[in-house]
């Protein structure tokens, strides 16, 4: 039975509580949080994708999740049906990463960052002032949510549902990306990209294709977030959104797939969940983030790991040698 | 925020116990929860925290019981935005299980969940201005004892055009929901009686500096602001110092130059008029016994935002009393709301219309400085004015709402 490791065995436990959660905890108020913990998740994980493996650290993420969103919902007010909107979304958001793909990756590091600013806050300002297209600040409702296969996702158990088939689809197709040639060519230009033009490999090309590929499930983040709310207003492409995506890659652990997750829940959690109890949660948020860059620099699921293994060794090497402890003691 | 954590555990406490009752006397055991949409973080928290302010003084007159009910009282800050306002509305309706809402601030955050709470079925007591709540989109889940937006500005287009004769008007307001809204309605029932609305200006919500807009404001018999937040003492400000003030009247609607900001302003605000649904000098018991309470409990004298909140409280005793034990059945309680009728609030006598928009009163204001303080004197009041003002309601209605080109503006110069 060598297919059974705890790595195996986590994932399966994982998935039969993500499966069973609107039955285990009740209350729909907390099942749709935890649907905004999985919407958002998809939304970190996209991020990552440019973060993580690719070393380019956007902040203008929030306007290709509100492209989606204001496509989507514009769409659906013009009276087209949920097909069409989602697929003009995507193609727009993807359309939209080309954009800001080729204007951003002019340059990367700091310049990289402060163009996607930039081009951020340009469809903020679309979504802000052009209110004969966008509604400005009056936002635009979605009067219904989609009913796949003719299940209506009205109600938080099925919006749950659907969610987390989104994300977990979200979450293979990043595991199959990151192990992908694609994947390590990826890795390869965040850490050695003069190398990697030297070998031959078109660093440009490999960066433009994982904005795109980061830009999609941004945008597939920004429907699941308008048929969620129902709603969508031009503070969805503000700054904030940009910097909460980025807050949850880095305080969850860039470059893993376990890390956005847990930096999205984080995130979600202390914006819904504690703000009910702290006034001042903001605040609490902000203290979290500085022990965490304090105390595990790389991110939670990382630090995570390697304050667990450096526990355990030192565990395991006082239980079975200490006589060579011993010895070592008596030293010099 | 330790209070609230308090009462949460209370409520659970409280809950468990109910649930060890015979469902007879659960129905009088359990509290009336109340739950407050509010803003208490980012601009708008100046506002939101007054409308806390306004509630918390009418349950503590009442000490935290109405009509024989106890009451749990639960406030969440929206952050002044539309997708928080959606998550803590949800909060309060499935996870507090709040008998009714209170709030929210914004125009925009109501359009947020004007077809959530229908859809949830739980009464709403708007403070939020957005017209079509109570107009094309009538939900029979939501009440509104404050205003519409236009509601005070079609009052003052009267006043302007007949009362103080002026011809030709700019308007300047943020260029968001509430301040179209506003204008339009100003400008209609202006130019209706014969004035001409020559310019619009739409300064952003943020803007740093409103000089470029006070720099296109000349040949003019007035300008009608609708500012809100604290950008009416900003405005105010600049606009008295590049010294058009001396020279073109201003006027305002309720939120630029509600009651609370007299102690941000200076002798910039003398002589500017303005229509608003609630003055702090109000004559009613009511409003004596808040007045007070505010000005004791907060230091403060209290504006629109704080007597709203207070009136919605008023209401939802006076549905409690109508309906005795019924007050859990949510439906029951929104209708009861729409027939509530009261003689005695800070503003005066209020009923609502059956799109559950009030008619009240109201009141003509001009600011002048009495014994070195800004007081907002009443120099005349409407009574009963009405959402659609003396138009008939089926015209009204068949008519786009108030948007920033709607009604079209005809007299526009360059």
């Amino acid at each position: 039975m060598s297919w059974i490791n705890s790595r195996r065995v986590a994932i399966g436990v994982a998935l039969v509580l993500l499966a069973t959660l609107p039955v285990w905890i009740g209350n729909p108020y907390y099942i749709n949080v935890s649907s905004q913990i999985l919407l958002f998740a998809v939304f970190a994980l996209a991020l990552n994708v440019l973060v993580g493996y690719g070393g380019l650290v956007s902040l203008g993420h929030a306007g290709l999740f509100a492209m989606a969103g204001y496509t989507g919902a514009l769409m659906l007010d013009a009276g087209h049906g949920h097909f069409v909107a989602i697929l003009a979304a995507l193609v727009v958001t993807l359309a939209t990463s080309a954009v800001f793909g080729v204007l951003a990756l002019r340059s990367t590091g700091i310049g990289f960052l402060m163009i996607t600013l930039a081009l951020g806050q340009i469809v903020w300002g679309i979504a802000y002032r052009w209110a004969g297209l966008t509604n400005g600040d009056n936002g635009v409702n979605v009067t219904t949510r989609p009913a796949p296969l003719g299940i209506s996702l009205a109600s938080a158990d099925y919006f749950y549902y659907a969610t987390l088939v989104v994300f977990l689809i979200a979450v293979a197709t990043m595991a199959v990306f990151v192990r992908s040639p694609f994947g390590a060519a990826l890795r390869g230009t965040r850490d050695q990209a003069r190398r990697m033009n030297a070998l031959g490999y078109n660093v440009w090309l490999i960066r433009f294709l994982a904005f795109l590929f980061s830009g999609f499930w941004s945008g597939v983040a920004g429907l699941l977030f308008i048929y969620y709310n129902q709603f969508i207003s031009p503070q969805v492409s503000a700054l904030t959104t940009s910097a909460e995506a980025l807050l949850m890659v880095i305080s969850g652990g860039t470059a893993t797939l376990l890390g956005p997750i847990i930096g999205s829940a984080l995130v979600v959690i202390m914006k819904n969940v504690v703000s009910a109890y702290i006034e001042r949660w903001n605040l609490v948020l902000g203290v979290i983030f500085v022990l965490i860059i304090s105390f595990m620099p790389e991110g939670l699921v990382p630090g995570s790991v390697r304050l667990w293994r450096t526990g355990w060794q030192a565990l395991w090497s006082r239980l079975s040698a200490p006589a060579a402890r011993k010895t070592g003691e008596q030293g010099p | 925020m330790s209070m609230k954590r308090r009462t949460v555990l209370k409520g659970l406490a409280a809950s468990t116990a109910v649930l060890a009752m015979p469902a007879v006397l659960r129905a009088q055991a359990a509290p009336f929860k109340i739950g407050l949409l509010t803003v208490k973080t980012g601009p708008l928290a100046q506002g939101g925290i007054q409308m806390e302010q306004g509630i918390a003084t009418f349950l503590k007159q009442k000490n935290n019981t109405l009509s024989g009910r106890k009451i749990e009282f639960i406030s969440a800050d929206t952050g002044g935005n539309p997708a928080g306002a959606k998550t803590k509305a949800q909060e309060l309706v499935e996870r507090d299980k709040v008998n009714v809402i209170l709030g929210p601030l914004a125009a925009f955050e109501l359009l947020a969940i004007t077809d959530y709470v229908r859809d949830n079925a739980t009464p709403l007591i708007s403070l939020a201005a957005a017209e079509d709540v109570t107009q094309r989109k009538a939900n029979p889940f939501i009440i509104r004892p404050s205003a519409t937006s236009a509601q005070c500005c079609h009052v003052m287009g009267d006043y302007a055009a007949k009362d103080l004769k002026f011809k030709r008007a700019i308007t300047i307001s943020e260029d968001f929901a509430f301040g179209y809204e506003q204008m339009s309605g100003f400008l209609r029932v202006f130019e209706d009686n014969g004035g001409k609305v020559v310019k619009k200006l739409w300064p952003p919500l943020v803007t740093p500096d409103y000089t470029p807009y006070i720099a296109q404001i000349s040949k003019v018999d007035c300008v009608f602001n609708g500012f809100a937040g604290s950008n009416p003492v900003k405005f105010m400000r600049a606009y008295a110092d590049l010294g058009v003030k001396a020279k073109i009247p201003l006027l305002a609607g309720w939120t630029a130059m509600d009651d609370a900001l007299l102690k941000s302003l200076g002798d910039e605000a003398i002589g500017v008029y303005s229509a608003a649904w609630y003055s702090a000098d109000g004559q009613t018991a009511s409003n004596k016994r808040f007045v007070a309470d505010m000005q004791k409990d907060y230091n403060v004298l209290p504006g629109g935002y704080s007597a709203g909140m207070y009136i919605a409280g008023q209401c939802v005793e006076a549905a409690i009393q109508k309906l005795g034990g019924k007050a859990d059945d949510r439906k029951a309680l929104a209708d009861a709301l729409h027939q509530v009728t009261l003689t005695d609030t800070p503003r005066g006598a209020i009923k609502f219309d059956k799109y559950g928009n009030v008619i009240g009163d109201v009141f003509i204001r001009k600011c002048e400085k009495k014994d070195g303080k800004l007081v907002n004197t009443v120099i005349k009041k409407y009574p009963n004015v009405s959402q659609f003002w003396t138009y008939d309601e089926k015209a009204f209605l068949a008519q786009p709402v108030y948007g920033r080109d709607a009604p079209p503006a005809k007299n526009l110069e360059q």
